[in-house]
């Protein structure tokens, strides 16, 4: 479904990817883990063509996404639903525009059939008679779902989660973990995860790859990772100060 | 050397002054934020045309550029019309004598329209509304309400840049000519009203020596002015980075840029529009 091919990017002086490779395939979960600031969000923007690699290859169902023009790009990214790291909920709009925001641009629904959406994308995440309120009435964790059900409304077929726990406390992302895993099944989507929660990343994923150096240095089933001889995976899923890991 | 203070020696230290190297990287900066502008400006034009058009955003936009302002634009006229027609009062009425002051009419509506008002509102404005923009869009950015945009299949320069060039575009003039008409009423009551010159000679002067270009010409600038004030603030918002302190800043130098702008492009524009027509 995606496969991402030697991806390289730079910032000025500061590598940041170098070299990534991956595969989402049709169904799955994958999990990308790794330390603050090692490049997984730049991995994410790169996917949704916010960002133009150095190198490489980015390959939605096999179309190469990283030189198409904005219309093309446009039809890729509407197979897309992303949840943002801080929900980027669009603060000048109610939660029932933000959530028909996509709809109205992606489709040519009437508006009547397009409310009634907003609704049933809300109910989905479990929030019920909140079209009206504005995004600073609501909760840490109503935002989340929030822009979870602004992220599915439009039927996307790959999910695309950025640190969806961060920020909110653990019973809540437990059910924000829930939600990703009912959306799964429920809209039979490929989902891409971007964390450093150890805890969520073990209860989604089928396959957990690890990004350090600007590489995925590991790639397996969550067991496998768990039982991975790679010093620095232990390092870091166990959540240890000491190790090869010395750039934090 | 004995007789100047010790500070006077640290302003003469050479570190202080920029070396060419650095000098260089200023220019090879200004330069680069020039070509951004640039490129936005085309961008700008090129997504003027395209479908859809964001019309709910460009109504609000409209009001806030154009409604919300008249209030600080009817102050600056009012007393900008009142302090050009004190002055007029007096040169007329000291160089070349009493009875001349009917002369002041066609004077403060040339000055006003041409240059005053438009200049006026052209500031106002990028005070309160290109800082607004830049801190919209700004916060927009560092929120990733712009990345969220684009990936819900809005062109973020059709859905935000657009919207507000446009709504720029067309209010600024409106507002300047709103603008004339206080700063003209101003002008006439400060000479008639409080000075007692003859209004009847006052108007007919007025009208005898006015044109329409000379109306024409102010709103020319006001279009220019509001293009200017939109596109700096879009530009400084959406090339906003480092939270809070960065939105300040973009909000600043939005100010700052679009108020030097304005004056510098003033005077071009008073030299290549004629004079009348």
């Amino acid at each position: 479904m995606i496969r991402i091919v030697d991806l390289h990017k730079s910032f000025g002086q500061k590598k940041v990817l170098e070299g990534v490779n991956l595969r989402l395939k049709h169904g799955e979960t994958l999990v990308i883990i790794g330390q603050s600031g090692c490049g997984k969000s730049v991995l994410l923007k790169h996917i949704i063509g916010l960002l133009k690699p150095d190198k490489g290859k980015i390959l939605v169902d096999g179309v190469d996404t990283t030189n198409l023009k904005d219309d093309e790009l446009r039809k890729i990214t509407k197979r897309f639903g992303i949840l943002f790291q801080g929900t980027a909920l669009f603060d000048s709009m109610t939660v029932g525009q933000n959530v028909g925001f996509g709809l109205e641009r992606y489709t040519d629904f009437p508006q009547e059939e397009i409310k009634e959406l907003v609704k049933e994308s809300l109910a989905k995440v479990g929030l019920i008679g909140i079209e009206n309120l504005m995004p600073y009435e609501l909760s840490g964790g109503m935002k989340k779902r929030v822009g979870l059900a602004r992220a599915i409304a439009y039927r996307p077929d790959i999910m695309l989660y950025d640190e969806p726990s961060t920020g909110i406390d653990p019973i809540r992302a437990d059910a924000i973990n829930d939600l990703v895993i009912r959306m799964k099944k429920e809209l039979k989507v490929a989902t891409l995860i971007i964390t450093h929660d150890m805890v969520s990343a073990y209860k989604v994923a089928d396959r957990i790859g690890m990004l350090y150096a600007g590489q995925i240095i590991e790639m397996g089933s969550p067991e496998e990772i768990k039982n991975s001889n790679n010093q620095v995976v232990q390092q870091f899923i166990h959540g240890r100060a000491e190790g090869p890991i010395k750039n934090w | 050397m004995p007789g100047l203070p010790t500070w006077s020696f640290k302003l003469l230290n050479p570190k202080m002054f920029p070396t060419a190297k650095n000098l260089l990287l200023y220019f090879n900066s200004f330069l680069q934020q020039v070509g951004e502008v640039g490129l936005l400006f085309f961008a700008t034009l090129k997504n003027l045309f395209k479908k859809p058009w964001e019309k709910r955003i460009f109504i609000q936009q409209l009001e806030e550029i154009g409604v919300r302002s008249l209030p600080v634009v009817s102050l600056t006229a009012a007393f900008g019309g009142l302090v050009f027609g004190l002055q007029t009062y007096i040169g007329f009425h000291r160089y070349i004598g009493p009875g001349s002051e009917t002369y002041g009419g066609p004077i403060i509506s040339l000055g006003l329209s041409k240059e005053l008002i438009p200049i006026l509102v052209g500031l106002m404005v990028s005070g309160r509304v290109g800082s607004a923009i830049a801190a919209e869009i700004g916060t927009m950015k560092i929120t990733e309400q712009i990345d969220a945009l684009h990936s819900l299949g809005a062109d973020p320069i059709r859905y935000l840049v657009v919207p507000r060039t446009l709504a720029s575009l067309i209010m600024l003039p409106c507002l300047t000519i709103y603008g004339d008409i206080i700063g003209m009423a101003a002008g006439f009551f400060y000479n008639t009203y409080i000075m007692g010159v003859n209004r009847v000679l006052y108007i007919r002067n007025t009208l005898l020596y006015m044109e329409l270009w000379d109306i024409m010409s102010g709103l020319i600038k006001a279009s220019v002015f509001g293009v200017i004030i939109a596109l700096i603030g879009c530009w400084q918002g959406l090339r906003t980075e480092g939270g809070a302190e960065g939105v300040g800043r973009a909000t600043t130098r939005t100010v700052v840029i679009a108020s030097i702008l304005i004056l510098i492009v003033n005077f071009f524009l008073s030299m290549a529009l004629p004079s009348d027509l």
